[in-house]
């Protein structure tokens, strides 16, 4: 059973059925689903979600779906990993990854809010699903609605790589770009949403959608072993993630899973598009569009419709955020490979380089507990790295060559070794 | 100045369902005062209590966002497009 009670705007307060809403009529504030805590609070225990299988519908009690969910049932509960190569080279003992580059099914964050918002579609019967998206969402909703057997039509501007294209279509999805820039995508897609009656995993059924984000947060918990880490980083784009994994925490020590604890959350976003840290730092509420430019796609929303609850969320945790240079970010995204084997996306190279950002100006100090979260896989986005790569060395194929080669290679490093 | 607004369906209780009506005024803040004249009740739902347009409401002037142009006070010619939205959440 659900433990959802209605919706409510987020600005007014006002009052909504379940239903595929995504706006108040008043005030065109977002809606966000009520639970009855007290009511999940009796039914939820560790135990009994220790034994569930390892998806994000183990915490279905504080999720908007109705029934048993099939969908996604191999998405979320993705590794926290304990970075012990990572944290020695920055001289840290507790810091953790937590890995979203191996999602299932398709390698992002995005698989959490995409399993939640088609199991709502399911349940309110409809027979189309949509966005409006080159990347990750764009995959996400192709590949669930594939399964789930939905018919699937993805939104991009015109001009998008062909590999982007590919990334939908495989999966029997209908791709249809727009002349036009991704705002006039949204625009049509809000009217196409509104006359086709199709839902739009981020527009009319939004409020179920960011619902599916918690997960991550819920995840982290756990696997913490039921606590709440001191610091963790989450990359802000539209701004769907961070204030729902602060909401997660907080369910979590609404609903009697963890006892107390508290937490500082940061943000990131790329320098290229960074209008949230910019209202961060002025120290205000109103954030300023940009036009975004940097090598972090992903990420590159210039006009992020939840950035105010970036702000308050951050800002009530005793959190911060900074913002990452593109240099910055693809020297992260080495980083993190080269010490821990994980190969991020931009904005996972954005997140790692505002968390050194945080960590030399010791608003993180080097014994607490640090989460640094990894949304998206790095395969996806090669020409990202692709230039600021070692190129391979060429031979012939003969022993000698390489002989030479490797003399050049670590011939010096090995003399000073001493190896053999 | 007439121009077309195209009006998203949180809205369109305020125009008997119309999704495009027409309006008037040399500024963007001046077509928002006329619509208020033929659609009561419609400029609460744009402008918050201080007269600035609302957190969670874009407004496009051929396709452009005014908060990259002149906000309220963004000139209007004869003809143009005006397009309200609500936020999109969510990323790429």
């Amino acid at each position: 059973m659900s433990f959802v009670t209605n919706l409510k705007c987020r600005e007014c307060g006002q009052d909504y059925p379940i239903k595929p809403l995504h706006v108040c009529e008043t005030c065109f504030g977002p809606l966000e689903v009520i639970y009855d805590y007290a009511k999940i609070r009796a039914a939820v225990s560790r135990a009994a979600i220790e034994k569930r299988p390892h998806n994000l519908w183990r915490y279905r009690e504080l999720l908007p779906a109705e029934g048993e969910p099939d969908i996604g049932p191999n998405s979320g509960f993705t590794p926290l990993v304990h970075a012990k190569r990572l944290g020695a080279e920055l001289g840290l003992k507790n810091l953790y990854i937590k890995d979203d580059t191996v999602n299932h099914p398709t390698l992002s964050y995005k698989d959490r809010v995409v399993s939640v918002s088609i199991a709502k579609a399911r349940d309110f019967g409809f027979q189309v699903v949509s966005c409006a998206s080159t990347g990750n969402l764009a995959t996400a909703v192709a590949a669930h609605a594939a399964r789930a057997g939905l018919q699937c039509f993805i939104f991009m501007p015109e001009g998008v790589e062909t590999g982007k294209i590919v990334g939908s279509t495989i999966y029997g999805a209908k791709v249809i770009t727009i002349r036009g820039n991704y705002d006039d995508v949204n625009r049509l897609c809000s009217e196409i949403a509104d006359k086709y009656g199709w839902a739009f995993v981020n527009i009319n059924l939004r409020p179920y959608y960011t619902e599916g984000a918690k997960t991550f947060g819920f995840e982290v918990a756990e696997q913490l072993g039921w606590r709440l880490p001191d610091h963790i980083v989450v990359p802000t784009a539209g701004g769907t993630i961070l204030p729902k994994v602060a909401k997660a925490f907080k369910e979590f020590k609404e609903v009697g899973l963890i006892k107390s604890g508290d937490f500082k959350i940061h943000t990131a976003q790329a320098a290229g598009s960074a209008p949230v840290i910019h209202a961060l730092h002025k120290g205000v509420d109103l954030i300023t569009p940009v036009k975004p430019n940097t090598i972090a796609k992903s990420i590159a929303i210039g006009n992020p419709a939840d950035g105010f609850y970036v702000l308050r969320a951050v800002r009530d945790s005793g959190g911060w955020g900074e913002a990452a240079t593109d240099a910055e970010i693809v020297d992260a995204i080495k980083l993190l490979a080269h010490t821990e084997g994980i190969f991020a996306e931009p904005a996972g190279g954005t997140t790692l380089a505002v968390t050194l950002k945080l960590l030399n100006q010791g608003r993180i100090k080097r014994d607490e507990t640090i989460v640094v979260s990894i949304t998206g896989n790095g395969y996806k986005t090669l020409e990202a790295v692709a230039g600021s790569i070692e190129q391979p060395s060429v031979i012939e194929a003969r022993l000698k060559e390489f002989d030479a080669l490797y003399e050049r290679l670590v011939g010096g490093k090995r003399a000073a070794a001493g190896a053999a | 100045m007439a121009v077309r607004v195209r009006v998203p369906t949180p809205l369109r209780r305020f125009t008997a369902g119309v999704d495009e009506v027409p309006a008037e005024g040399a500024s963007l803040k001046a077509v928002i005062d006329d619509l208020e004249r033929r659609h009561p009740g419609i400029r609460e739902r744009l402008l918050d209590d201080k007269g600035e347009i609302r957190r969670f409401v874009n407004i496009y002037l051929n396709g452009d966002d005014v908060r990259f142009l002149d906000q309220l006070n963004s000139k209007v010619k004869d003809g143009d497009d005006i397009s309200i939205v609500p936020a999109i959440a969510g990323g790429r």
